[in-house]
């Protein structure tokens, strides 16, 4: 396998005296979809916030494609190429989807010593990567509120990856949604990933990251166990790990198979 | 990128329906604006027409009544669009006006430097309301509602310690062939409407030293500028990026800060733009009555949110229409200066506009989710 895109070494990041990360070390390449599992608090959403500058970290090292990254703030990830799809964040309802998808990036059109919004451009952009992620618009003025909570994300994310987006860091995309909208969102990341866009993937449900998951990090109560390939891990054993030992699975015993 | 790939071409989704383009052009958020447009003008042409408010006068009676309204509404339109109130944008009418007269009149100093130090006052005011707003999250509504005592304080207080008065005149006299000055109190147009009074289309003074000038000799200044500043908003929110910037600010301030909108900026330009508008408002005010008194523009704040609101936009930010914001003030000016040529008694009016206020929210509360898909 190639030279990672991102590596976090040891990092850590305390809120005073709370200990939210205690040493976490991740990486991630090109094209593969790497999972990181933790059950709530476990510190998965410190570790992302730190990996797209909006914490800074208070010990360890980030480095981007080799080189040591230190971001201030989330525009610097940005423009390094991470873009992170936040789970409610994603999308302005009340806007449309071809506002929503060229928000803070709208494309110019000149005239004179004037710049105009390009509409024309942006609707046919958005309706065509649209289109390529499997959504058909009634039209690229369709507000996103009608849209469905998996549409919303994969807008996202088709957005994210038209803008260069180098490593796509989706926070728990699946968490809200149905059945068929969780296997649309899917299906998107698996697609996302064969583009060669490193892909990493929070969520805390087992089955979700196995469906499309390379490689596989439980955090849990601010450290990791390491990371796993798949094929070496068995779901029953992430999940064993989310919980941190083994009260689950006497639980799981009497519900009857993964949770 | 994906670039590469070719898109596939779109496939008709059976799950969505086809939509008639009738319906497509009428479903948006001006929609409610104009139905009640429609409404009002049926209204006033049955039972008004006889009365005078379609002669020449009284159009432009109401014209120029909707036009002030229409000043105001497209600040406070962009303003509640980028999620932001002005509660202080009456206040600060007053304390232009009274600003203007202080330095132009007390002080002496050139009108139109009176008038350019009021704006950068009155605008940096703006500023002040916005960048308190951002640093201490607090709403906007609190904040902007202490600067409507504090800058209404001032107006009374200044006039009251500098002449013992709480009304400055004497404006007209010394705005008197000033070149700022006539860009907020003349007319345009004077010739075409010296043509039409001798073509007969508008009636003209029969005797007196006025007798063959028309009745109505130009188009005020104050209906130019409220035109401008339509047409200004209207492009800027949905011509531009900076427009699209306005939108995510009010729709959702945090998801439009991750994808990099300046938020803070957008907002506290919004409230310098309020700023401004109340100030040409205050501006044309002062130079149409060559005064400036310590009560003007009291509750136009209300009237500026509430033309915005008949327009369509959305109290809590996000959605909204300049154009919408300008029918809204045609309404309010129409209704307003309607029920006096009907000859209605005048405590009415308020009757007529909270209902006109509760039917244009409901209509518009309905186009609404029509569009946006909210439940």
């Amino acid at each position: 396998m190639s030279s990672p895109i991102l590596q976090m070494k040891d990092i850590e990041k305390h809120f005073g005296p709370v200990i939210a990360l205690a040493g976490v070390s991740v990486d991630v390449h090109q094209g593969e979809c790497h999972c990181l599992l933790g059950d709530n608090g476990a510190g998965k959403s410190t570790f992302i916030k730190t990996m797209s500058g909006v914490h800074k970290a208070t010990k360890g090292e980030i480095l981007f494609e080799g080189k040591p990254m230190n971001f201030q703030r989330p525009r610097d990830a940005i423009s390094a190429g991470i873009a992170t799809v936040y789970q409610d964040l994603a999308m302005i309802p009340l806007m449309s989807v071809s506002r929503n998808f060229f928000m803070g990036n709208e494309p110019i059109r000149n005239i004179g010593p004037l710049k105009f919004f390009d509409h024309k451009r942006a609707n046919e952009i958005t309706m065509s990567e649209m289109s390529k992620m499997g959504i058909n618009l009634r039209g690229p003025d369709q507000a996103v509120g009608t849209l469905s909570g998996g549409e919303r994300q994969t807008v996202a994310i088709a957005r994210a990856v038209y803008f260069g987006a180098k490593v796509l860091i989706l926070d728990e995309p699946t968490s809200a949604l149905g059945v068929r909208q969780t296997s649309n969102v899917l299906a998107t990341i698996n697609m996302v990933r064969k583009l060669g866009v490193a892909v990493v993937f929070i969520t805390h449900n087992v089955r979700h990251a196995m469906a499309v998951g390379d490689r596989f990090t439980v955090l849990n109560r601010g450290k990791t166990f390491g990371t796993a390939s798949r094929g070496d891990v068995s779901p029953e054993e992430l999940q064993d790990m989310m919980a941190g030992g083994q009260e689950l699975a006497t639980l799981e015993g009497s519900l009857g198979g993964t949770v | 990128m994906v670039t590469s790939n070719p898109s596939p071409a779109p496939v008709a989704d059976e799950r969505i329906k086809e939509r008639s383009s009738l319906r497509k052009a009428l479903v948006r958020p001006e929609l409610g604006g104009m139905c009640g447009t429609v409404l009002v003008f049926t209204f006033f042409l049955l039972t008004a027409f006889d009365s005078g408010m379609f002669t020449s006068q009284g159009v432009l009676n109401w014209t120029l009544v909707s036009a002030q309204f229409a000043i105001i509404a497209v600040g406070a339109c962009l303003l509640m669009i980028s999620g932001e109130f002005d509660l202080s944008m009456g206040s600060m009418i007053g304390f232009a006006g009274m600003m203007i007269a202080i330095f132009g009149v007390t002080l002496g100093w050139p009108i139109w430097f009176a008038i350019i130090v009021t704006f950068i006052l009155c605008i940096g005011i703006g500023a002040l309301n916005g960048y308190i707003v951002i640093k201490t999250g607090l709403p906007s509504f609190i904040v902007t509602l202490a600067l409507l005592f504090i800058l209404r304080g001032f107006t009374i207080f200044l006039p009251q310690t500098l002449e013992r008065k709480t009304i400055i005149g004497g404006i007209r006299d010394v705005a008197e062939g000033d070149w700022l000055a006539s860009l907020f109190g003349g007319k345009v147009l004077t010739g075409v409407f010296q043509w039409l009074g001798d073509a007969g289309v508008i009636s003209t003074f029969e005797r007196g030293v006025k007798a063959g000038q028309p009745v109505v000799d130009g188009v005020p200044m104050l209906v130019v500028w409220a035109i401008g500043l339509i047409i200004f908003g209207h492009i800027l929110l949905t011509k531009t990026r900076f427009g699209n910037w306005i939108f995510a600010a009010g729709g959702d301030a945090q998801a439009a800060r991750y994808v990099g909108v300046p938020v803070s900026r957008v907002k506290i330009l919004m409230f310098m733009f309020t700023a401004f508008c109340a100030t040409v408002f205050a501006t044309c005010q002062v130079m149409e009555f060559g005064s400036a008194g310590a009560d003007r523009g009291v509750l136009k704040e209300f009237e500026a949110i509430i033309s915005v609101v008949i327009g369509g936009a959305l109290l809590t930010g996000g959605y909204g229409s300049v154009l919408g914001a300008a029918l809204g003030a045609l309404i309010f000016g129409v209704v307003q200066q309607g029920l006096f040529f009907a000859g209605v008694e005048s405590s009415l009016f308020r009757v007529f506009l909270g209902i006109i206020l509760l039917l244009a929210v409901v209509l518009n509360t309905y186009i609404r989710r029509m569009i946006t898909g909210e439940r």
